[in-house]
C-alpha cells in the first residue's frame, strides 16, 4: 500500500501483517535506546488542518522512533478560510521535500483527494478526515483487542468471533466507520448502539447489527465495549433531549460496567467525557484499555509509516 | 441576409422534407432559387430537424462572475447545443432582483446575438428569502421577465412563497422553485443514504425536496397560481407531481440532463466535478425521473448549466461549489437517456426541449415548429456516432460527462434565421468578446 486512506481497502493478510509489524516495533520498549534507524533520512510531514494534539503527538512520536525527520503544520479551521486551498498547502509542504504526508482534515475525503488527484507524489496517511475515516485509530484498536484477547500469542492472529459493541455518535464518527471495516475484515462481530438520531442513514446495509438498546447489547456478553465520544454541540437538544437522558440510556455507568463479564474490555478512542460516555469506575478499571490504546497507537503508526514508505519507494 | 435551403431533413425524426429560411423566418422551400448567390444550400440528409431549443434554467454568471461564464460565452455554448433561447438565473452578483439587472442581462444577450436571453428575476431581495424582489418592475421592463426564482436557494418561508405565488399570478408570471428544505439539508453534500454514510459526507435526503414540492403544490392550488419545480430529482417527487397533475394543479416540472443519466456512485471518489444541487441520486430515482418525462409528469428538460472556475472544484468535496455544465450536451444526454431507450420520440424531444419550456417561460415563436412565417429557430441534429463529451464554448470546464461517450452531434443551429452553428462549429457573429 502506497497510501493508507481507510481500512476498507486492507485485506485480511495485509491487516494482520500491519498488526504483526506493530508488535515487532513494540519490542523496542525493552531497549535502552528506544529508536530504530529504519526511516533515517526520510521526511514525514504532519499536516493537521484540523488540530488534534494526541494524534499529532502519536504520529510525531512514531516517526521519531523510526528516525524520520518530522515537520508539522497545524492550521485551524478550513484551509479555504485561510485563503489557501488544500491543494496549495499540500503542494507547498511537499515542495520542501517530504516523502510521507500525514493528513488530518475536517473535510471527508481530503486525504483521498490528496492521494488521487495527481497533486502529490508523496505517500498519504489519513490521520482522520471529517466523518469519513480514521484508519490508524482502527488499527490501534484492533491491535489492542488482539494483544489483550490473545495475550502473548497474538502474532498472526485475527479477531475471529470476537464480539465488539460500539456505542455513541456513530453517525458522525470516523472511528466507528474505520473500525467497522477493519473488524469485519478480521472476522469480528460488530454491534453498533446509538439513538436513531446518531445512527448513520443506510446502516442496515453495513455488515453490523444496529441497536438502540444498550442493555440488550450488553446482555449478549460482548468481548469488547467501545465507547465513542459525544460532541458537546450534539448534547444541546439537537440529537437527544439532554445529557442526562443520554447517560441513562447509553452511558457505561458503574452498574452497567459491573454487570459485564470480567474479561470484557472497555475501550475509548479519547478524549473521553468522564461521567458521560463512561463512569470513572469503568475508565480506571483493569478492564479499561484506554491508556494502552494510546501506547499501542505509537507502534501501529510506526508500522503504517514503515509500510507506506516501503511501497511508496517501489512505486 | 443569407437565405438557406435545407434539403432532406427529417422533420422531428418523422417525414423527410426541405425547409427554407429567408429574412429570419421559415418560407416555402419552392420560393427559394438555389442557384442564387445569397441562397446557401445545406444537405440535411440524415439530420433530425428540431425547433430551436429553449432552456428554462441556465446560469450565465454575468454580471459578477465573468470568470466562470459570460452572457456571450454561455450564449455560444447554448448555440452549440442547439438552443435559441435560454433563461438566465438570477443568482448573479449583484443578484437580478431589480429591473436594472434583468434589463442589463437582456441587453447583453441581444448584443451577443446567439440566442434570446430571457432573464429570470429573483423572488426575494438578494435571494435572502424574506422580502419580495422588484417583481413588477422586472416584469414591466424591457426584458418582460415572466419567470422568477431564487434558484440556489429555496423560498422556504411558507408565507413568502404564498405571497410570491399570488403576486406573480396577476400578470401570468411563474415561480420556479428550487425545492430544498434548508434545515433538512444543512451542510448537505450528496444524496443521503448508505453511500453518504460510508463516505462520511453529509446527506441530502430526498424528503427535503419532496416536502417542499408537496407544500408548494398545495400553496399553488390554494392560491390558483402557477408553480414550476426546478430540477426535480427523486422518485418520490415524480409521484407527488403525478398526483397533483391528476387533480388538475397548475404545476410544471423540469428534469436536468444529469439527473437523467448520472447516479450518486460517481461521487464515491470524492471528485467535486460530480457535486451538484440537488445531488445525483440513485439509479432507481434516475429511472423514475426518466419515466416521469416519458409520461408527461415532468414537462421539460432544463439544463441547470452551472459553470464554475477550476479552483471551485479543485479542492476538498465539501469546500467545492455545486453545479455542472449542461448546455453543450443536453441534446446528447437526452438522446442517450430518453430517445435511444425508446422513452421519447424526437417529436417528444421537441416538446420537452422547445415548445413547453417556451410556454412556461412565456416566450413567443415556438408554438408550431417550422411554421411558415414564424421566426426561424432551428436545430439540425445528427443522431449517429458517439464521442466523449467535451465542452468547447463555455468558459468553464466542470464537465461531469468527460469520461462518458454520448451519442449524436448538433450540426446546425439557426436563431431568427441567422446561422449560429455551421457544421458543429459556432459561427463568429462579430460581437466583442
Amino acid at each position: 500500500m502506497k497510501h493508507l486512506l481507510d481500512t476498507d481497502t486492507l485485506g485480511k493478510d495485509q491487516a494482520i501483517a500491519l498488526l504483526d509489524t506493530a508488535a515487532e516495533f513494540s519490542g523496542i520498549q525493552a531497549r535502552k535506546v528506544q529508536k530504530l534507524p529504519t526511516l533515517r533520512g526520510v521526511s514525514v510531514a504532519n499536516v493537521f488542518f484540523e488540530d488534534s494534539t494526541r494524534t499529532r503527538l502519536s504520529l510525531e512520536s512514531a516517526a521519531k522512533k523510526l528516525s524520520a525527520d518530522v515537520i508539522t503544520f497545524t492550521g485551524q479551521g478550513s484551509s479555504l478560510s485561510k485563503g489557501e486551498s488544500l491543494k496549495d498547502t499540500a503542494q507547498t509542504i511537499e515542495a520542501m521535500g517530504t516523502q510521507i504526508m500525514v493528513v488530518r482534515h475536517s473535510s471527508s475525503g481530503a486525504a483521498w483527494r490528496l492521494a488521487h488527484s495527481g497533486w502529490l507524489r508523496s505517500s498519504v496517511v489519513n490521520a482522520g478526515d471529517g466523518t469519513h475515516a480514521h484508519p490508524t485509530q482502527a488499527l490501534l484498536d484492533a491491535y489492542t483487542m488482539r494483544s489483550r484477547l490473545h495475550q502473548g500469542a497474538a502474532l498472526g492472529k485475527d479477531l475471529d468471533g470476537v464480539h465488539v459493541v460500539i456505542v455513541g455518535d456513530i453517525a458522525h464518527s470516523r472511528v466507528a466507520r474505520s473500525n467497522v471495516h477493519l473488524l469485519n475484515t478480521l472476522g469480528a462481530k460488530v454491534t453498533l448502539v446509538a439513538p436513531q438520531t446518531l445512527m448513520p442513514p443506510g446502516v442496515e446495509s453495513w455488515s453490523v447489527e444496529a441497536s438502540h438498546n444498550f442493555d440488550a447489547a450488553l446482555a449478549e456478553a460482548p468481548d469488547v465495549v467501545m465507547m465513542l465520544r459525544v460532541q458537546h454541540e450534539r448534547m444541546k437538544g439537537s440529537h437527544f433531549p439532554s445529557p442526562r437522558e443520554y447517560i441513562s440510556r447509553y452511558g457505561l455507568s458503574t452498574e452497567r460496567f459491573q454487570a459485564l463479564k470480567e474479561s470484557t474490555l472497555v475501550m475509548h478512542p479519547g478524549p473521553m467525557n468522564r461521567g458521560v460516555e463512561l463512569s470513572s469506575v469503568a475508565a480506571d478499571s483493569p478492564q479499561s484499555t484506554i491508556l494502552e490504546q494510546v501506547t499501542n497507537g505509537v507502534w501501529v503508526r510506526m508500522a503504517v509509516l514503515y509500510s507506506v514508505y516501503q511501497q511508496g519507494e517501489v512505486n | 441576409m443569407t437565405s438557406y435551403l435545407i434539403q432532406n431533413a427529417s422533420l422531428l425524426g418523422e417525414k423527410t422534407s426541405d425547409l427554407a429560411i429567408s429574412s429570419g423566418v421559415f418560407v416555402d422551400p419552392s420560393s427559394l432559387d438555389p442557384s442564387r448567390d445569397d441562397v446557401t444550400t445545406i444537405d440535411a440528409s440524415g439530420l433530425i430537424a428540431l425547433p430551436g431549443l429553449v432552456d428554462l434554467h441556465t446560469h450565465l454568471r454575468q454580471p459578477g462572475m465573468d470568470h466562470a461564464e459570460t452572457v456571450l460565452s454561455g450564449s455560444k455554448a447554448a448555440a452549440a447545443g442547439g438552443f435559441t433561447c435560454v433563461h438566465a438565473m438570477a443568482n448573479t452578483a449583484p443578484v437580478a432582483d431589480s429591473v436594472g439587472i434583468t434589463d442589463l442581462v437582456h441587453r447583453l444577450g441581444r448584443e451577443a446575438g446567439y440566442v434570446e436571453v430571457r432573464p429570470i428575476g429573483a423572488v426575494t431581495k438578494g435571494l435572502e428569502g424574506s422580502e419580495l424582489a422588484g417583481i413588477g418592475g422586472m416584469a414591466n421592463g424591457e426584458a418582460q421577465v415572466r419567470v422568477f426564482s431564487d434558484d440556489g436557494h429555496c423560498v422556504s418561508d411558507s408565507l413568502v412563497m404564498r405571497r410570491a405565488l399570488e403576486y406573480v399570478s396577476t400578470f401570468g408570471g411563474v415561480i420556479a422553485q428550487h425545492a430544498q428544505d434548508p434545515r433538512l439539508t444543512e451542510g448537505a453534500q450528496i444524496n443521503e443514504g448508505a453511500l453518504s454514510s460510508s463516505l462520511g459526507l453529509a446527506g441530502w435526503p430526498a424528503v427535503a425536496e419532496e416536502a417542499i414540492i408537496a407544500r408548494d403544490i398545495l400553496l399553488a392550488e390554494y392560491t390558483g397560481a402557477r408553480l414550476h419545480i426546478c430540477h426535480l430529482s427523486t422518485k418520490g417527487s415524480v409521484e407527488i407531481v403525478r398526483q397533483a397533475k391528476a387533480r388538475g394543479a397548475k404545476v410544471t416540472a423540469e428534469a436536468t440532463p444529469h439527473h437523467l443519466l448520472l447516479t450518486e456512485e460517481l461521487t464515491a471518489g470524492y471528485d467535486p466535478i460530480f457535486k451538484v444541487n440537488p445531488p445525483l441520486r440513485t439509479n432507481e430515482d434516475v429511472l423514475a425521473v426518466r419515466q416521469g418525462v416519458a409520461d408527461g409528469t415532468i414537462d421539460i428538460v432544463a439544463t441547470d448549466h452551472a459553470p464554475h472556475p477550476t479552483e471551485a472544484k479543485d479542492c476538498a468535496f465539501d469546500e467545492a461549489a455545486f453545479g455542472m455544465l449542461g448546455l453543450e450536451v443536453a441534446i446528447n444526454v437526452v438522446q442517450k437517456a430518453l430517445v435511444d431507450t425508446g422513452l421519447l420520440t424526437w417529436a417528444d424531444v421537441a416538446r420537452v426541449l422547445s415548445k413547453t419550456p417556451a410556454e412556461i417561460g412565456g416566450v413567443e415563436g415556438y408554438e408550431q415548429p417550422f411554421a411558415l412565417g414564424a421566426p426561424a429557430h432551428l436545430a439540425l441534429h445528427d443522431p449517429t456516432g458517439e464521442k466523449l463529451a467535451t465542452m468547447r464554448y463555455s468558459k468553464s470546464q466542470n464537465n461531469p460527462y468527460r469520461e462518458i461517450t454520448l451519442p449524436g452531434s448538433m450540426r446546425y443551429t439557426f436563431y431568427r434565421g441567422v446561422a449560429t452553428v455551421i457544421d458543429a462549429e459556432v459561427v463568429p457573429l462579430g460581437a466583442p468578446s
